[in-house]
């Protein structure tokens, strides 16, 4: 009999493992017994929030997922877009907040590894490499120990995996403090026709271990880490955050390539969360087989392992392969050549059962479908806030206005949100793989895409993650659709076209009605504005429980979207280059002030409905902006976005390597503040020597447009036409302001 | 032929042969480092940036010990150019090839960014094809690049003219706020007292494009090309 000492399992167990009484009975009848200890163990992780999306899935199902550029919609490691000479761009956002939060570093390396090989698991070699990330006020000793390890997490393991960090973002804001968040994007390229797919087809042929030793790290990191609230103990949840090998991740990529150069390969998963059991039961499931598991025949860490540790634990950097019948060797040996630990731990098998042996014992034996295809769907009850029409209530006429707009400027600068980036972009190496046209501090990242066997092509992809917290806080529908507008908008502002998107939505605790109509409301607004710009929701990850003793994060939902260029040498930037060329302003500036940086911080308010956005513009400046850059009309064009106009000018002036001024006159009749400061999307910026040109552009396109200024000097000034500015400052000076905002907080200063 | 060696970890392996094949044309191979021997032809051998065995000892520290390591001391020994980029310069300090080490930057922090350095030598194989005082622009991306030496060492390796590179600002002047690392009289790239060895901290392969990174690095990697064309 078993020497195992094991739990006795009841509805008392079952609650501890995260399940409800209702998801018990459901187990003990597809059953038809008891279950044992390590099928309780596959049964609470496969039917958990993280990997079920029982709360979500009802509405993720009314995303548009489909287009002509669609390879594979979300349901597999990553989403799949062809863009063009045969290749296509295979691409994945993902969240790793609560494991950041227990141990920023490993966490945040996790975050990246496992990323990363939802990537490469679908037969891409991963190229590039964003990140958005939230952290609480730096004002608090403990945001700056978040910010530093969770920076040299994913530079530690991005850089030395090889991959390049070329963009992302950063923000601060109270509603972070006690669960940041750090999501993790990832873009690889593969060849159209080798892409490969978690799927264990052909009776018979070996199911193959490859990668790291199993160990008893991340146990449950799925089903009570990512899918439960956080509280004062879930410090005491640091055994399962796992940790991060890149150096094994980095072989296991080439050796994962290597193998799928050839034509032995059936289907590949990764281990993630759950391990084993997730990856063995989306292979089966996926193609209709069962797998046989001979648990002794897997490298393992530790002596002594259980059955239930070695199914559940989540250690990183492993593989799940399964290989034509005959061919193993031809696997096992790239394995080998790499010194990679791979052996053949199973068979699959006919009749769609999960057969799992340990120690000459049938410990598992369970049918695959019921686990893997009907987790519970839940309808959880939706219900708007009480407070939300009070959150969005503001009425302009009371605020007082800027009385000092030069001091705003340099306090908005100043601003850890608004600040510059690069004490973080500077951790990251964003340039290996050659590839980096433009890197981090542009409005997207710029990408030369090559070929898998290493030649280049003309082909450009830009990559911009966006969101605006605040905004969805005020009105989750109309703050997502923004969010898709902006990661739109800056990618059109290097000249691509919007292709397809994926998203991560950070929400607080789905069981609250307020959290899940914010959810569903968030999902609504993704799904309209994913439709009107024809950019398909292709993958995606849903992260809830987002809260802390009781107090959710602002509704994060996390946007990650993927232009193409014909020609990536043909991209704009977002910072002027020449001295005088004309500046264009492309869209309308409106009397809006309403979730402003400038409210929050000069006023102290959040509030008001956030800025309407107007999808049929945005889709109108997308197609202008292709045709201004592709024929070098637009060098520069720059996303008007948090902080309005006047940062955003400022921006332009001192993001590049050289420093360029400009003097700008506006003629609006609004409040000066909101025009300044004002956030009301659709506009760009442009910098151009054609201007009568890029103005006829607008007007054929639909896009209002005019010249108000020039670039050149040493000073950024911005004013009435012909009237005193509103604001004159030298350059050297806001420079030295906005390089400094964050590496001062850092130093205490 | 130009042989860039592949250790376990190396990242600008496959960047280093993009840059000599496919940019400047020159023939080169990719080389395991399980391997005995130097493909026949070798005319210089290049080790890559990256973290050969993910550096989790010393950066090179493993490195060293590669079957193909002793086929790169002899063809250096026999006067053949070996350039080592970022963690291949510290795989040539590992293995006694250049003198010194190379140490954690001294901010902590891992540093990628474009900066200057001074050519101090425009001298073959490494680079005929600049000028001395030439400045170029190259980027850096590395956590432990501070070049460290003994005052007795550094005296020497100066009066012998094997400092090639110094990291300036970008009119040349050395000054101790364009040294990103911390490195000793802000080394940036050394060579052995004969002149066939040379380790630097920056990345010429990643500036040989006009619009990804500039065209500096060929400064570096096309006096390599010439002097292997040379050779042949």
């Amino acid at each position: 009999m078993s020497a195992r000492r094991e739990p006795r399992v009841d509805g008392a167990l079952a609650r501890e493992h995260g399940l409800s009484d209702a998801e018990y009975a459901r187990i003990l009848e597809i059953l038809g017994r008891t279950p044992s200890y390590p099928e309780l163990g596959i049964f609470s992780v496969m039917w958990s929030e993280h990997c079920s999306y029982k709360s979500s899935k009802r509405h993720l199902r009314t995303l548009p997922t489909r287009g002509p550029c669609v390879l594979q919609g979300p349901g597999e490691n990553a989403g799949v877009v062809a863009i063009g000479d045969g290749l296509a761009a295979v691409f994945k956002i993902e969240s790793h907040n609560h494991p950041s939060f227990i141990e920023p570093r490993q966490g945040a390396a996790t975050g990246v590894g496992g990323i990363l090989r939802d990537v490469f698991t679908m037969g891409a070699r991963p190229v590039a490499s964003l990140d958005s990330l939230r952290f609480g006020p730096l004002e608090d000793a403990k945001q700056r120990h978040l910010l530093g390890g969770v920076v040299e997490g994913i530079g530690g393991y991005g850089n030395s995996v090889g991959v390049a960090t070329v963009g992302g973002e950063t923000t601060f804001h109270p509603c972070y403090r006690a669960n940041i968040l750090v999501n993790a994007f990832n873009l690889g390229i593969a060849e159209v026709d080798r892409v490969f797919l978690a799927r264990a087809t052909g009776v018979g042929n070996p199911v193959i271990y490859a990668g790291s030793k199993t160990g008893r790290d991340g146990i449950h990191g799925a089903s009570l880490l990512a899918s439960a609230e956080f509280d004062a103990e879930s410090e005491a949840k640091r055994p399962t955050v796992q940790v991060g090998d890149p150096f094994t991740e980095k072989c296991l990529i080439e050796a994962c390539l290597e193998v799928m150069a050839g034509t032995a390969l059936v289907g590949i998963q990764d281990m993630g969360a759950a391990g084993l059991t997730c990856s063995s039961f989306e292979m089966a499931s996926a193609a209709g087989t069962g797998i046989d598991l001979d648990l002794d025949r897997v490298p393992q860490r530790a002596a002594g392992m259980t059955p239930y540790e070695l199914l559940l634990s989540e250690s990183q950097e492993r593989m799940l392969l399964v290989a034509q019948a005959g061919r193993e060797q031809e696997v096992l040996e790239v394995f080998r050549r790499w010194d990679l630990d791979a052996v053949v731990v199973g068979r699959v098998t006919e009749g769609g059962r999960m057969r799992v042996r340990w120690h000459g014992e049938t410990v598992v034996d369970i049918p695959v479908d019921p686990v893997a295809k009907s987790s519970p769907e839940l309808d959880r009850p939706a219900r708007e806030p009480a407070d939300l029409r009070e959150r969005q209530k503001l009425d302009l006429a009371s605020v007082a206005p800027e009385s000092d707009p030069g001091a705003a400027l340099e306090a908005l600068l100043d601003s850890p949100n608004l600040g510059s980036k690069a004490w973080i972009a500077r951790q990251y190496d964003s340039l290996v793989q050659g590839n980096t046209a433009q890197g981090p501090g542009g409005d997207a990242a710029v990408l030369r895409v090559k070929r898998p066997d290493g030649t280049a092509t003309r082909r450009g992809l830009a990559l911009a993650v966006d969101c605006n917290p605040r905004w969805c806080w005020l009105d989750p529908y109309s703050g997502t659709l923004a969010a898709v507008a902006e990661a739109a908008r800056n990618v059109a502002c290097t000249g691509a076209r919007p292709l397809a998107l994926t998203n991560c939505l950070n929400f607080g605790n789905p069981e609250k009605p307020e959290i899940m109509w914010e959810l569903a409301e968030a999902i609504r607004g993704l799904g309209d504005a994913a439709s009107a710009f024809g950019t398909p929701v292709v993958s995606g990850n849903v992260s809830l429980y987002n809260e802390t003793s009781g107090r959710a994060i602002y509704p994060t939902p996390t946007v990650a979207m993927v232009g193409v260029l014909e020609d990536w040498e043909r991209h704009a930037v977002a910072h002027f280059t020449e001295e005088g060329r004309a500046v264009v302003l492309l869209g309308e500036n409106r009397e809006e002030l309403a979730g402003s940086e400038w409210l929050a911080l000069r006023r102290g308010l959040e509030a008001g409905h956030p800025p309407a956005v107007d999808l049929a513009h945005e889709a109108r400046l997308h197609g202008l902006l292709a045709g201004l850059v592709a024929e070098g009309l637009a060098p520069t064009a720059h996303d008007v976005s948090d902080g309005g106009l006047a940062v955003a000018l400022a921006e332009a002036c001192l993001a590049g390597p050289r420093r360029i001024g400009t003097r700008v006159e506006v003629a609006d009749t609004i409040r000066p503040d909101a025009l300044l400061f004002g956030e009301a999307p659709g506009r760009v910026l442009v910098a151009t020597a054609a201007p009568e040109e890029v103005l006829r552009r607008a007007r054929e396109a639909g896009v209002p447009a005019r010249a108000i200024g020039r670039t050149g000097g040493p000073r950024l000034a911005i004013g009435p036409p012909g009237g005193p500015a509103w604001i004159d400052a030298e350059l050297a000076r806001l420079h030295g302001i906005w390089a400094d905002a964050i590496p001062r907080r850092l130093e205490g200063r | 032929m130009l042989a860039v060696v592949q250790f376990p970890g190396s990242n600008d392996d496959r960047d280093l042969h993009f840059a000599l094949k496919s940019v400047l044309g020159a023939p080169a191979a990719l080389v395991w480092h399980k391997d005995a021997e130097l493909p026949a032809g070798t005319r210089g051998v290049l080790l890559p940036g990256g973290f050969s065995f993910g550096d989790y000892l010393r950066c090179g520290a493993m490195a060293r010990h590669s079957p193909l390591m002793a086929a790169v001391r002899r063809f250096a020994d026999s006067g053949g150019p070996v350039l080592g980029i970022c963690n291949g310069f510290q795989v040539l300090c590992e293995s006694g090839l250049l003198p010194g080490a190379l140490v954690r930057n001294r901010g902590l922090h891992f540093v990628c960014e474009f900066l200057h350095v001074r050519v101090e030598r425009a001298e073959a194989p490494f680079l005929s094809r600049a000028r001395a005082g030439q400045v170029l622009r190259l980027p850096v991306k590395h956590g432990e690049g501070c070049y460290v030496a003994p005052p007795e060492l550094l005296a020497r390796l100066e009066a012998q003219g094997q400092v090639l590179l110094r990291y300036c600002d970008a009119a040349g002047a050395p000054v101790a706020g364009a040294n990103p690392n911390g490195a000793v009289a802000n080394v940036a790239g050394i060579r052995n007292a004969r002149g066939n060895v040379m380790g630097l901290m920056p990345h010429p392969e990643h500036a040989v494009e006009a619009a990804i990174g500039g065209l500096d690095g060929r400064a570096i990697l096309g006096s390599l090309v010439d002097a292997a064309g040379a050779a042949r």
